[in-house]
């Protein structure tokens, strides 16, 4: 079923399994991460973060603390030198908190208030515990809730629109033979890679050069000198391994603090941050309230839908949770409805976290279906089928590809879907009951401008440079794959080079657009260099270089809906005496355009699917109110799938070829993880009899829905 | 970071004499709980003595046919150890429920015995909290408490006690011996942790200066047909929500014998003594386990969110106890 590639496919390197090609610098430690890279002369600070979750700043004693062994400097809001964050940056306005040291307010817990600097990072951790921080308390409101009164509808967010409207959505609930009327929950989840957030600045000939653990080293570097006011082109940031990102290696105050700190020192300055500390300062994923109202005919024909989502932000930026997306693209109904809430909470501002919208959002959205199956006595995939879309259900564009069903039907068949008795609560094995449940999947297929550079080297080989960043996809290897297919050349003469702003602009890692992206920009530069070749004549030693720019090829772009599908499959065992749930089988089939390569592919959709299975059972930030910070902000207290709670999980994809297209890609770094929690809490009901509407379904959720159960 | 002092102790006396000179320092067995706290700044030793090499990683039968276990008896060790396993299955199974393989291959039982309440409000310095810092108040009470204790808190305290080892060693009445500068000491498990009341900070029974040496399994026939089960929110590495270490030995129907304790509900592994005078004489059936477990409960306090424990250790008692039962039949 492995598709094979949609461009131009002489060596057949796009498609064919390939081992990563940093992997033995990898596992044998060779592969240098960001906080590991010497320099001579390093100085190392260490943030100290607000304790209260509102307030002012009255005064902080550095005295003591420059006393202190090996204390270089102390940066707070006296001193820190002034930062422009008055801009509008790749990705709209800043967030605040990168303005750190610049005012004595404070918007939450975590926010930053010092950075201590010293000679070593032990004597700069013990002085900043050390350092006494006063402050004005005031009070504080961290408490998320559906109905909050300050909840408010987003106006001009540049993300989203916030919401959208078509037809009576009460008059045909009102002629639906059959509604679903739920409110779903999902708690604040945080994303913390393996390698913590690491970044080293000095000042090298005049430009100020960043060696940094991140998603995209354009949008780094280009942040950075907006908030120095410095020449886009004075600016090298580089990332050359990244110890795993999930939407939290963007911007964050630690690189801010370093540049700042080795400013005022002439000297290279290192800030990494503590696990703890990244639970407050690299994003989250906010907690979500979502209504769904479903009116369908007996047959199962949606006449009604509507998806509402609640989402917090901080008090000083807006992010959105696009929790309700997805059905615009999923779903069609007479009336249709979708809306995106916020509440302004003091709590600091979440961000992208794997499947940003999606994975929440398909919880809520794809246990309802399965809810209005129920109730409908259907079949949930026929439910679908039968909901299947002609064009965008509000944009009512056509799609540049869609074959969910083709993935329900491969999925079904190797499920074993057919023999499944849809009704809950028949099947034990000892104290286990057991169920399947099944959701559908979908992400946005992005694209964003991106240079690329090929040159022919005089020995034969091949160097491709783009600024992409491997955040453990393989997206160096997926580049090498890319590049010999359009070269025509064995991979093995391919050598890429990325993650080095200094190679010209390119997309960032994110939102399951960097592989299309870069891909494209590497596809054309090859291209021209092939044919430059093809002319013949000599290569001199400093070899030919073809360059590419894609910016206007993806304007030019015909508009489409486009985006990434697929189906979940769940078999649950749940013992309803002490709640434990236990997953057995996860299945997912995929339509995500052109897969580079098999090998790391599969890695990727199987390693989404364990999120969403950590999603379901296991993740959850625990918010004090009282102090306004978490609980258990760490990775014993803040729980995620151990390797006892992940089953077999097989992942693969059907044909999904994308005509229009020049790549053909469609990015496969978030799907994995949407409507796998729907498919287990669905096979969770199917086992069991009870809905979870609320994440994580945790043992005392199960033990007192049961209890509930038993006693109506 | 601060900076402490290491040493590394080869006899009994030198390690104790060597803490008794010093008020801050701290025994160093596997150090898998004790360096956690250092690194949180909850624990601030100015020195550590590190007691693993000590002549006390044996385990011998008694004289009276029970079993002595060394204090520096690695927690693989002991699971892994075949009289341990033939004699006293529930604590095999007890200590293989807990942490992790490499974590188990460090863990000393001495170590294992006075590990801290995983409480996040314990391990968090910027957060309140009676047992770090004691008069700061507990926000555990009115906060973050799905976890806590349901049977035996204090308005001054709810955190429980995270071993899964020490419920199986309740069970079996286990004897825990020490040294101190004047002489060797011992104590019953049950008199080892002391009730919180208003001293959450002080937990065990232990004087000042002494070094666990060993514990000492009397001898328990019904030890032989035990059972550990533990309940947690993932399939691994977690503590428990719930857990329990049975004994049963069933003749003609009637329970001539049963022990009972349950983890993750207290300050301290929770015997369940009401429970075993309900079955005792009794006969085994799951409406006598229910109404025992209902004993037990009766004086459970749950709060807001930790009532569903109650629930659970019912459901515990009554499952592991007819499985013993169901077994014993065969």
């Amino acid at each position: 079923m492995t598709t094979t590639t949609g461009i131009a496919a002489v060596t057949g390197a796009v498609g064919s399994a390939h081992t990563r090609v940093e992997g033995r610098d990898k596992v044998t430690g060779a592969a240098r991460y960001a906080a590991e890279i010497p320099f001579a002369e390093l100085a190392h600070g260490w943030l100290v973060l607000s304790t209260v979750a509102r307030g002012r700043i009255r005064s902080v004693d550095d005295a003591p603390v420059l006393a202190m062994p090996g204390v270089l400097t102390v940066l707070h809001h006296r001193n820190a030198p002034r930062v422009e964050t008055d801009y509008v940056g790749m990705l709209g306005r800043p967030n605040p908190v990168l303005g750190i040291f610049q005012h004595d307010r404070v918007p939450f817990v975590g926010w930053p208030v010092a950075l201590v600097v010293a000679e070593t990072s032990e004597q700069a951790r013990e002085a900043a515990e050390a350092l006494v921080v006063r402050y004005d308390e005031e009070p504080h409101d961290v408490a998320f809730f559906a109905g909050h009164p300050g909840a408010y509808t987003p106006q001009n967010n540049p993300m989203v629109q916030a919401e959208t409207e078509k037809g009576d959505l009460e008059a045909q609930l009102g002629a639906s033979a059959v509604v679903v009327d739920e409110e779903y929950t999902t708690p604040e989840e945080h994303h913390n890679p393996m390698e913590p957030h690491a970044a080293t600045a000095r000042w090298d000939g005049g430009r100020l050069d960043v060696v940094d653990s991140n998603q995209g080293s354009t949008w780094v570097a280009s942040e950075l000198a907006k908030l120095f006011s410095l020449d886009p082109a004075s600016v090298r940031v580089r990332s050359e391994h990244v110890g795993g990102g999930f939407g939290s290696k963007g911007l964050s105050p630690h690189q801010v603090a370093a540049v700042m700190a080795t400013t005022v020192l002439h000297r290279p300055v290192r800030v990494v941050l503590t696990r703890r500390q990244m639970f407050y300062l690299v994003g989250f994923r906010s907690p979500t309230a979502q209504r769904i109202r479903l009116g369908a005919d007996a047959d199962g024909r949606l006449r009604a839908f509507d998806h509402q989502a609640q989402s917090l932000t901080s008090t000083v930026h807006e992010f959105v949770e696009t929790s309700a997306v997805l059905g615009r693209v999923m779903y069609d109904a007479d009336a249709h409805h979708t809306l995106h809430r916020l509440v302004r909470l003091d709590v600091p501002t979440p961000a992208w976290m794997r499947a940003p919208g999606e994975a929440p959002g398909s919880f809520a959205l794809e246990s309802a279906l399965d809810e209005l199956a129920e109730k409908c006595g259907m079949d949930p995939i026929a439910l679908r089928a039968r909901n299947e879309p002609e064009t965008g259900p509000v944009s009512g564009l056509p799609f540049s590809s869609r074959n969910v069903l083709a993935c329900f039907e491969e999925g079904a068949r190797r499920f074993g879907w057919a023999d499944r008795d849809p009704r809950p609560g028949l099947r034990r094995e000892g104290r286990w009951l057991l169920g399947t449940g099944t959701a559908a999947a979908t992400y946005p297929s992005g694209v964003g401008p991106s240079t690329a550079a090929v040159t022919a080297e005089a020995d034969g080989t091949f160097t491709v440079r783009i600024n992409a960043a491997d955040i453990g996809t393989g997206a160096r290897t997926a580049m090498t794959l890319v590049a010999a297919d359009a070269l025509e050349v064995d991979p093995d003469r391919i050598r890429v080079r990325i993650a080095d702003s200094d190679f010209g602009p390119a997309m960032f890692a994110g939102g399951s657009m960097g592989t299309r992206s870069w891909a494209w920009a590497v596809t054309i530069a090859a291209d021209e260099l092939r044919e430059r070749l093809a002319l013949g004549g000599a290569i001199p030693p400093e070899g030919i270089t073809a360059r590419s720019n894609t910016a206007e090829a993806i304007d030019a772009l015909a508009k489409k809906e486009r985006h990434s599908f697929g189906a979940q499959f769940s078999e649950v065992a749940v013992d309803v005496t002490t709640g434990e749930v236990r997953v057995r089988r996860l299945l997912g089939i995929y339509a995500a355009g052109t897969i580079v390569n098999p090998l790391t592919a599969r890695s990727q959709f199987i390693g989404g699917m364990t999120w969403g299975l950590s999603m379901a059972l296991h993740e959850e930030a625990i918010r004090d109110q009282a102090s306004g910070g978490l609980v258990g902000a760490d990775l014993a207290g803040y729980h995620f799938a151990a390797h006892a709670d992940v089953p077999l999980i097989e992942a693969d994809w059907v044909d999904d070829p994308v005509p229009d297209d020049p790549v053909g890609i469609k990015g496969i770094g978030e799907i994995g993880v949407v409507g796998v929690a729907a498919a287990i809490a669905n096979a969770v009901w199917h086992a069991t009899g009870v809905r979870h509407r609320n994440l994580p379904i945790r043992p005392d959720r199960v033990l007192r829905a049961a209890e509930g159960a038993r006693r109506a | 970071m601060r900076e402490f002092g290491y040493e590394r102790v080869f006899d009994v006396s030198g390690a104790v004499a060597l803490l008794g000179a010093d008020p801050d320092a701290r025994f160093l067995g596997g150090g898998t709980n004790l360096v956690d706290l250092m690194k949180a700044g909850v624990e601030r030793p100015a020195r550590l003595i590190d007691v693993r090499e000590l002549p006390l990683d044996g385990v011998e039968f008694t004289r009276d046919g029970g079993l002595r276990i060394g204090a520096t008896v690695t927690n693989s060790d002991l699971a892994a150890h075949p009289e341990v396993r033939r004699h006293y299955p529930a604590l095999a199974q007890a200590v293989l429920a807990g942490a992790s393989g490499q974590l188990r291959n460090m863990a000393t039982v001495g170590g294992n015995l006075l590990q801290r309440t995983r409480c996040g409000y314990f391990t968090d310095l910027s957060k309140p909290c009676n047992k770090r810092a004691p008069g700061s108040g507990c926000p555990a009470l009115t906060g973050e408490h799905h976890n806590h204790a349901i049977l035996g808190a204090s308005e001054h305290c709810v955190a429980t006690h995270p071993s899964d080892m020490a419920v199986a060693l309740a069970a079996f009445d286990a004897v825990i011996s020490y040294e101190t500068a004047d002489g060797p000491g011992e104590l019953p498990i049950a008199d080892f942790y002391l009730p919180v009341g208003d001293t959450p900070h002080i937990e065990t029974a232990l004087p000042p200066g002494a070094l666990i040496t060993g514990v000492t399994l009397p001898p328990a026939p019904v030890a032989a047909h035990s059972r550990y089960r533990k309940v947690r929110e993932r399939a691994s590495y977690a503590f428990a929500i719930g857990s329990i270490a049975a004994a049963l030995d069933v003749q003609d129907d009637v329970i001539r014998e049963v022990r009972l304790a349950f983890g993750a509900v207290a300050s301290r592994p929770w015997r369940a003594r009401a429970a075993e005078r309900v079955l005792t004489g009794g006969p085994a059936s799951a409406e006598a386990f229910a109404a025992a477990a209902d004993a037990e409960l009766a004086g459970a306090e749950p709060l807001a969110e930790n009532g569903y424990k109650v629930t659970l250790i019912r459901n515990l008692v009554v499952a592991v106890l007819t499985e013993l039962t169901e077994e014993a039949d065969r």
